[in-house]
């Protein structure tokens, strides 16, 4: 039974990973009917501005040059998911392109990100500098890291800062409008665009943070690095029900127990298989997910 | 009018040096070995180390006059880590740049992907570092200067009962390498023959980052040695993972092992571990002294296994083409396939009936931060 839960306690620092990322998805989602293929490498990117501010700092392991690392990852990712928006989507977005034409977007933004990190950083995986150094509890028979207790801490932490900027501020406010009825909040006189950047902005911090937080865990970053976790985020958001919030946190650590959960119990050879499968079953078989709203789709 | 003339003068100008490049066929002047490596990407380290070996035989080779009163050129291709790449780069060495021999690859899968190109064009695959037993199986063709999985993963098999004492072992392999699930097998047939006990086998794909899962798995069963016959940078963060939950039995590993990366990545928790490998720097016998003082004079650092085995590959390599006389393939070959008690820096090379080395295996223990030569296991 302790090896149960430590297996729960590995799979839950993976889960708060892929929620923190599947957020992003489902925010853009929920706002444009976009699947942004290019938030993993947002994510990826944000790992590597850390790695790059966490090489120049004298003493990488005191509290401000932690604080420091983690700013900068969200900083950078915000104002590269801003760029995306405004050089990638806002033109198509206001002319009502078809969704298509967006996505095609979003998997050319994808590729060039990945290709500009070979560029600078080479294929080569790096070691991230081990800004918090790992130590090791013991309860009863489970162990863990202070590493992982950060990892799962701090993302409930922004998980909770997120509903709250959502339910309780003037443009979370206005995002729900946004996503709810884009013509008519507009016609109401909400800044469609402005939310728009607040939204992408909001979506690519949280990426950026997740970021830095796999390149402490694991420790080891690579410019491809956000292609799988970003698939499964993805996977998470559908999971969830794609365009809810709640639904994108409850999916991203349902999917990280159940790949920890699958690799334990049967075969680590199935567990990439399986959030593949869970998108394929969720599509076929409850395509609003665990906690989306069953909207018919206007025509 | 005029444009026409412009036109049709330029179309024949074109023409006439495309038809002299064609037919012009100059005597060879340097004999040409065509080297193929992952300089870049996952196993860039590896490719590295041979690239330096090789050069500094090559240096050699040709201080001393070359090969039958030629120099000898290499012709070194990157194949990114990839096997697609190297499908390709060995094409165009075959094809385009009709070399007589090739050196490389440096891990089996990419190297099994390549011999039978290697074999149709009858063109001698001299692998420095590809232990999978299948691969000289390809054909008659290919050889290689290492020992293969098989002795390996028995030697180390051996070494871990009869020096460590184990009688429990974990085991956990990169289900996506040809290397590790052939050392994991041999290991595992040995381990048992000899009284020993898996007690639990778990895998893993090449590029994961997250290994605490099977880690745990194995942990609960309660092994005393766990076999970890991975690369370099997935072997740098099991064994820091591995610690971190607290696991006290000894690990164990193959040459994959053997890159500076593993250190960098585990650090501290490297502290302990052993793997065999080819080749120590600290073995006492004058030639691979000097060979360390050499390699230290040009690159400033000390050789690892693949850099003697990238040396020893290139100096077989011309002993071979010296005693045939030759650069046609077929007589290249059938020497390289009678080499015998070659004195290499990796020890003595016989080349076997299956083109396979026979060699003994080294085993390095991490103490204070650095590999130390700890035995050597003969075949």
């Amino acid at each position: 039974m302790s090896l149960f839960f430590q297996q729960l306690i590995n799979g839950l620092a993976w889960g708060g990973i892929y929620a923190l990322i599947a957020i992003g998805y489902t925010m853009v989602y929920g706002i444009m009917q976009l699947i942004n293929f290019a938030h993993g490498d947002v994510f990826m990117a944000g790992a590597f501005a850390g790695y790059v501010i966490a090489q120049l700092l004298p003493d990488k392991s005191s509290l401000p040059s932690v604080i420091l690392v983690f700013l900068s990852a969200m900083l950078f990712s915000t104002f590269l998911g801003i760029l995306i928006e405004r050089l990638g989507y806002r033109s198509l977005w206001k002319k009502n392109a078809p969704r298509l034409s967006l996505l095609i977007v979003a998997v050319a933004i994808s590729l060039l990100l990945e290709n500009v990190g070979l560029m600078i950083f080479g294929a080569a995986p790096r070691s991230f500098p081990s800004i918090i150094p790992s130590r090791s509890f013991s309860l009863g028979s489970i162990s863990f890291t202070n590493i992982q207790v950060i990892v799962i801490l701090s993302s409930l932490v922004l998980m909770v800062a997120l509903q709250l900027i959502v339910m309780r501020t003037k443009m979370g406010r206005a995002m729900r409008a946004v996503a709810e009825d884009s013509e008519m909040s507009a016609l109401l006189g909400i800044p469609r665009e402005r939310i728009l950047s607040f939204t992408f902005a909001l979506g690519s911090a949280l990426a950026g943070v997740a970021g830095v937080m796999v390149a402490i865990y694991t420790p080891q970053i690579n410019p491809l690095m956000g292609i799988l976790p970003g698939l499964k985020a993805f996977v998470s958001a559908v999971l969830g029900g794609i365009g809810s919030i709640p639904g994108a946190m409850l999916g991203g650590f349902v999917l990280g127990e159940a790949e920890t959960l699958v690799s334990a119990y049967i075969s680590s050879s199935y567990r990439d298989l399986l959030a593949f499968l869970i998108l394929i079953f969720v599509l076929l078989f409850l395509p609003s997910g665990l906690l989306g709203k069953g909207v018919a789709e206007k025509l | 009018m005029k444009k026409l003339i412009i036109y049709s003068l330029v179309f024949f100008v074109i023409v006439g040096i495309l038809l002299t490049g064609c037919g012009k066929k100059t005597e060879e002047r340097n004999i040409k070995i065509g080297v193929i490596l992952p300089l870049t990407g996952q196993l860039s380290t590896f490719g590295q180390s041979v690239r330096k070996g090789v050069e500094l035989a090559l240096e050699e080779v040709n201080r001393e006059g070359g090969v039958l009163g030629k120099k000898v050129e290499l012709i070194i291709e990157d194949d990114e880590s990839k096997t697609d790449t190297a499908q390709t780069v060995v094409t165009k060495l075959l094809t385009k740049d009709r070399v007589p021999l090739i050196i490389g690859e440096v891990i089996s899968s990419i190297t099994l992907a390549v011999a039978p190109l290697c074999q149709r064009y009858k063109v001698p695959l001299i692998t420095p570092s590809a232990t999978n037993a299948d691969v000289t199986r390809t054909g008659d063709y290919i050889f290689r200067t290492c020992f293969i999985d098989d002795f390996q993963g028995s030697a180390l098999a051996r070494f871990a009962i009869e020096s460590l004492k184990a009688k429990r072992a974990g085991i956990l392999k990169d289900v996506k390498s040809d290397y590790s699930i052939g050392l994991a097998s041999a290991f595992a047939k040995t381990f048992k023959e000899m009284g020993g006990e898996v007690v639990n086998e778990q895998a893993y794909a090449a590029g994961d980052t997250d290994f605490r899962t099977q880690l745990t798995s194995i942990k609960a069963s309660n092994p005393d040695i766990i076999f970890i016959p991975g690369y370099y940078n997935e072997v740098g963060l099991i064994i820091r993972q591995a610690r971190e939950l607290s696991i006290k039995a000894n690990l164990l590993g193959g040459d994959g092992w053997d890159s500076p990366r593993v250190l960098e990545i585990a650090g501290a928790s490297a502290e302990g571990t052993y793997y065999g490998t080819h080749f120590s720097p600290l073995e006492k016998s004058p030639q691979v002294q000097e060979f360390v003082s050499v390699f230290k004079q040009k690159y400033n650092e000390e050789p690892d296994a693949l850099a003697a085995l990238g040396y020893d590959t290139l100096k077989l390599v011309c002993s071979a083409i010296k005693r045939a006389g030759t650069t046609e393939g077929q007589k290249v070959r059938d020497e390289l396939a009678q080499t015998k008690n070659f004195a290499g820096v990796t020890g003595e090379i016989t080349i076997d009936e299956n083109r396979n080395a026979r060699k003994p295996l080294v085993i390095l223990k991490i103490e204070k931060g650095k590999p130390t030569y700890f035995i050597s296991i003969k075949p």
